[in-house]
């Protein structure tokens, strides 16, 4: 039990180091889901089982897709998929034609 | 200056708690309310699960606290987000390994999610940890296909009502028993899925609530808008 | 190294979480990696009120896995960090809706860029002239001058 805590406590002490020293910012959000992560298992050594599910569920798993989503609405994570210009997800350096271009194209679809 | 002014922060920091720590006596707690509590849990409330009966059971009144935190948040963000986008359904697909896994997570997620939920006061689970899960079996799939909208008027009917019916049993327990969210209903046998009175009840209203609201502040986020229009 | 006890390596980690967490707030000059910050430490926090309530040689508060006399650990911090995790998230929901607002209103989330706007929006609101100097106040000032203040010109820049 010493040896898995002694590891899962260096894991998560590194992988908080990463959420302060990486560049990239969606690898700081995975950091993050990684704290989460390892301090869901030592919930599990302190015997607090009920803990350790809420931690998993909730830090390793909502709170990675609400700071994912907040990166991507924010345009600071862009995917390949992503249509350049008149998409709502990349910022446009104000061209007036492209957001009514947008709001049309998604009336047509709707 | 600002890195000195931080370093000595931090250190300061962590010379207070390991003050505290090296006070509180690792392994050997004096559990003075935690000790009545793991005694009489079985025949206060009947639960298997003690961490469930106090969070419902003794602590009541605190869920229904986070519950009206939670409300605040999702309510809150969704003024500060303002309105949807009319060109969601255009976001890029997931890929085929989203399609298809989100095709076969939805079923499972929810089964895992309502088992977690019902069986809350037999192991481990409850309402917190089932509505997350519910709410990730609804989420999943708008990721994977942005076409398929969340209903927003039926998620916020969902839950307005749980929430609603968790005060209900509370008032309830107060004209019948004389004690705001007293658990009702009798004891039953421990550890049978049909026990603990109406705590699975109270569980179940959580988890429905949980679910739905963080469905829909997902949903929300994720159609809100990336520009000024 | 032999001599280390469980005692000494969760304390350590929880610790450790907590000046991390505080210190990237501190440090940091980005909005997001500030809120990231906040997570890290928030579970930090969780992780040292759970270890208060650790008792050495029980079972978890789990009735009818052992036998009915053992001792249990204590499942009154478990059940206040149930509600601190769930809270927790909801706080970083509604942390992430302003963040895409003020993305939106200002098209940056870096901390020096953000406070230079904003001075400027609420020195235009405000109908004064843009100060310069981090400790005077804007616009006239009401007392009489002070002689020693007269003699001297104000400098721009900041101190």
């Amino acid at each position: 039990m010493t040896w898995i805590a002694l590891i899962v406590v260096v894991l998560v002490l590194a992988a908080a180091v990463a959420v302060l020293a990486l560049d990239n910012l969606i690898g700081a959000v995975v950091a993050s889901s990684v704290v989460s992560l390892g301090v869901s298992v030592l919930f599990v050594v302190l015997l607090a089982p009920d803990v350790a599910l809420t931690e998993a569920a909730v830090g390793a798993g909502l709170s990675g897709v609400v700071l994912a989503l907040g990166l991507r609405r924010t345009g600071l994570w862009r995917l390949e998929g992503d249509r350049g210009g008149a998409h709502p997800l990349v910022p446009t350096q104000g061209q007036i034609g492209s957001a009514s271009g947008a709001r049309q194209g998604g009336q047509a679809d709707a | 200056m600002r890195n000195l002014a931080s370093l000595l922060f931090s250190l300061g920091l962590a010379f207070l708690l390991l003050a505290i720590a090296a006070q509180l006596g690792f392994g050997h707690t004096p559990m003075v309310v935690g000790s009545r509590i793991l005694a009489d849990a079985q025949s206060d409330i009947g639960a298997a699960n003690i961490v469930t009966a106090v969070v419902f059971g003794y602590r009541g009144f605190d869920t229904l606290g986070e519950l009206s935190i939670l409300f605040a948040a999702a309510t809150a963000a969704g003024l500060v987000l303002g309105h949807r986008r009319a060109g969601a359904p255009d976001d890029p697909q997931g890929g085929l390994v989203l399609s298809a896994g989100a095709d076969l997570l939805f079923p499972l997620l929810l089964l895992v999610g309502i088992y977690i939920v019902i069986h809350g006061h037999l192991t481990p689970g409850g309402g917190f940890q089932g509505g997350v899960i519910l709410a990730a079996a609804f989420f999943v799939s708008v990721i994977a296909k942005p076409a398929l909208r969340l209903a927003h008027g039926a998620i916020s009917v969902i839950e307005g009502l749980a929430g609603a019916a968790f005060i209900l049993i509370g008032l309830w327990a107060l004209v019948g028993d004389g004690s705001f969210l007293k658990p009702l209903l009798g004891h039953g046998v421990l550890g049978q899925l049909v026990s603990a009175g109406t705590m699975p009840l109270l569980s179940s209203a959580v988890g429905l609530k949980v679910g739905s609201e963080l469905a829909g502040l997902l949903a929300h986020i994720s159609e809100s808008e990336a520009r000024e229009p | 190294m032999m001599s280390l006890s469980l005692e000494a390596i969760l304390y350590t980690g929880a610790i450790g979480l907590v000046v991390i967490g505080a210190l990237g707030l501190v440090l940091s000059h980005h909005l997001f990696r500030m809120l990231l910050s906040l997570a890290v430490a928030e579970a930090g926090g969780n992780l040292l009120v759970v270890l208060a309530g650790y008792r050495g040689g029980a079972i978890a508060p789990i009735l009818g896995y052992g036998a009915p006399g053992t001792p249990m650990v204590d499942p009154i911090p478990q059940a206040l960090v149930l509600t601190a995790i769930v809270i927790g998230v909801g706080v970083q929901a509604l942390a992430v809706a302003v963040l895409v607002r003020v993305y939106r209103a200002y098209g940056t989330l870096d901390l020096r860029d953000l406070v230079e706007h904003m001075q400027g929006d609420i020195a235009k609101a405000a109908g004064i002239p843009r100060s310069t100097s981090t400790h005077a106040p804007g616009g006239e000032r009401p007392l009489p001058p002070v002689p020693a203040l007269v003699r001297h010109q104000p400098r721009g820049g900041r101190s």
